[in-house]
């Protein structure tokens, strides 16, 4: 579904992705994880047309859609959605999800009813005619999601859609990722809690200063000694390994 | 739309329709109407590009006169029919209007930066006017009087009220239909969120370039029925900084990005500098009105700004809004 070869994307001196390369199979969770600042979203951004790339390569279905804008790979069915929630504010919920419905259909109404639709898939049905800005944090997460999925996507990028959540609303979100990849939605998501990264994600890429540094099933990706490093600092693997040896 | 709203449409149509034979075609009720379709047509092709899409241009007598000009010249230098002349003219209006566009949002300007650039573009269309031979620079172009509905001239001013009322008409209707479509929506996205509306697959660039070159061609038919009714245009008249700044201040007032904020603004403006008049009439220490209504217009515009940032439409939407959100509270 989607190959990343080499990707690299410098600001001025700064490196932010250097030569990070992944895969994506069709009908996947597959997640990308790494500390803060690691360039995760600017990965993201890369890939979706957001930034020029300084080097690499973008495959999605087979073909090269490097450095396309971010419109032409949403029309050929890669969509982002943001860390920082981007609601259009004075418009109602309903014609935020539209917004991304009028993408496949001309029509009002059919717009409309696949609007609906959608706002019932991801549970914003009873806020229809609320105005985005009066949605809350949790709120705003589904609208993003809802938005992006009325492009009809194949491939979804999901950027910390769960971060600022509580556990009761991470678990509603969890179940609403997992219903939309059983709708045939393969996904790309960034994320930071580790419990949905656990129960959603197949496969595992850790990016750390612009590069992958692990890639595996989740359980693999807990116990690696590079991750770990990367998160806690040199020194924390031997002593984490080191206690449960102990034990 | 409802049936009460569908009602009230028809009834200010009609009303609207009635108006210049309740005052028995007085000519000065007739072109206060007048003034008032007029500048609530042109402030609608302001708000088109400024309300709805959120480009808000500071020059947009550049259509204005794009269009006023046009139509003169091949009227006048070249013998065209201006009923031939006005449709080229929008073309010319159009085509202004992309050009800008494309200029300016290929650069990436945005907010007060587009802003300033089109007010660079109106100033620099006047000083052009101002110099090059077609459009006998300063001295301006005069139509010859020739009143005679084939020559969109006429005695009677009450077929320039008819003829701004139909205009007026189409422009509500025009943005109506923003508010229902694809496109309106698209430009809606755009006003509110730039980068979202990019990765929900809306060609931002495309669809900004279309809207001014909407909002282009609107404005130009205005400039020609302009020039078709006082029949003589100079440079400042056409591409002055006044006519730009009537049509954002008629949008502003009334409530951009609303069906009928220009319509209200253009009334609230017109009663103002018409209450003005009086006032500076009957008072004898203001010898002219003129200053009295700019600073009465300043005194509105700063209210409606500073607690009415949605227009004078905000009001009614806002006591609509007021349940609901207490509701949720």
């Amino acid at each position: 579904m989607l190959e990343v070869h080499d990707l690299t994307k410098r600001f001025g001196g700064l490196t932010a992705v250097d030569g990070a390369s992944l895969e994506v199979p069709q009908g996947a969770i597959v997640a990308l994880i790494g500390p803060n600042g690691a360039g995760k979203t600017t990965l993201f951004a890369t890939i979706a047309g957001f930034h020029k790339p300084d080097g690499g390569r973008v495959l999605f279905r087979g073909e090269d859609i490097t450095g396309l804008p971010p419109d032409r790979i949403c029309a050929r069915g890669m969509v982002r959605t943001f860390q920082n929630t981007q609601p259009f504010a004075k418009l109602s919920v309903l014609e935020n999800i539209m917004v991304g419905a009028w993408l496949r259909t001309d029509d009002r109404h059919a717009c409309q009813q696949r609007a609906t639709e959608i706002a019932r898939r991801v549970g914003l049905s009873d806020r229809l005619d609320d105005m985005a800005s009066e949605l809350t944090v949790a709120g705003c997460k589904r609208l993003e999601l809802a938005r992006a999925l009325a492009t009809e996507p194949r491939l979804l990028l999901l950027d910390e859609v769960m971060a600022g959540l509580n556990p009761t609303e991470i678990a509603g979100i969890v179940d609403v990722v997992r219903a939309i990849r059983a709708g045939g939605v393969t996904i790309l998501l960034i994320e930071h809690v580790m419990q949905a990264v656990m129960s959603l994600a197949e496969d595992v890429f850790v990016l750390n200063d612009g590069r992958i540094i692990a890639h595996g099933p989740p359980a693999a990706i807990a116990s690696d000694r590079g991750v770990m490093e990367a998160y806690l600092g040199r020194g924390a693997a031997e002593r984490l390994l080191g206690d449960t040896a102990h034990a | 739309m409802s049936r009460t709203a569908l009602l009230a449409c028809g009834g200010g149509l009609i009303a609207a329709a009635l108006y210049p034979l309740l005052f028995g075609g007085s000519n000065y009720a007739v072109n206060l109407g007048f003034l008032v379709l007029f500048a609530a047509f042109l402030g609608q092709s302001w708000n088109i590009a400024g309300g709805f899409a959120g480009q808000m241009s500071f020059g947009h007598a550049v259509f204005f006169g794009t269009g006023a000009y046009a139509s003169t010249i091949l009227h006048v230098s070249h013998g065209w029919n201006p009923w031939l002349a006005w449709p080229v003219a929008i073309a010319a209006g159009a085509a202004v209007g992309a050009g800008i566009g494309t200029l300016s949002f290929r650069a990436g300007l945005r907010g007060s930066y587009f802003a300033l650039v089109t007010l660079a573009f109106a100033e620099a269309f006047r000083i052009l006017a101002n110099s090059v031979p077609f459009t006998r620079g300063g001295l301006g172009m005069l139509i010859k009087s020739d009143p005679h509905p084939a020559n969109l001239q006429f005695r009677d001013p009450i077929w320039f009220y008819y003829l701004a009322l139909v205009l007026c008409v189409l422009s509500l209707a025009l943005a109506w239909w923003l508010t229902r479509s694809r496109f309106g929506a698209r430009l809606a996205a755009i006003r509110e969120n730039e980068d979202a509306a990019r990765a929900l697959g809306i060609n931002t660039f495309r669809e900004k370039v279309r809207v001014l070159a909407l909002s282009g061609a609107l404005c130009a038919a205005g400039g020609t029925l302009y020039a078709q009714k006082y029949l003589y245009i100079d440079p400042s008249i056409a591409f002055g900084v006044d006519k730009s700044i009537e049509m954002l201040l008629v949008s502003m007032i009334g409530g951009a990005g609303t069906i009928f904020g220009p319509l209200i603004g253009a009334g609230v403006l017109h009663f103002v500098s018409e209450v003005t008049r009086e006032l500076g009439g009957a008072l004898p220490a203001i010898k002219n009105a003129q200053p009295l209504a700019l600073i009465v217009y300043g005194v509105i515009l700063v209210i409606i700004v500073g607690y009415l940032p949605d227009g004078s439409m905000g009001l009614f939407r806002r006591r609509r809004a007021l349940p609901q959100g207490q509701g949720h509270a």
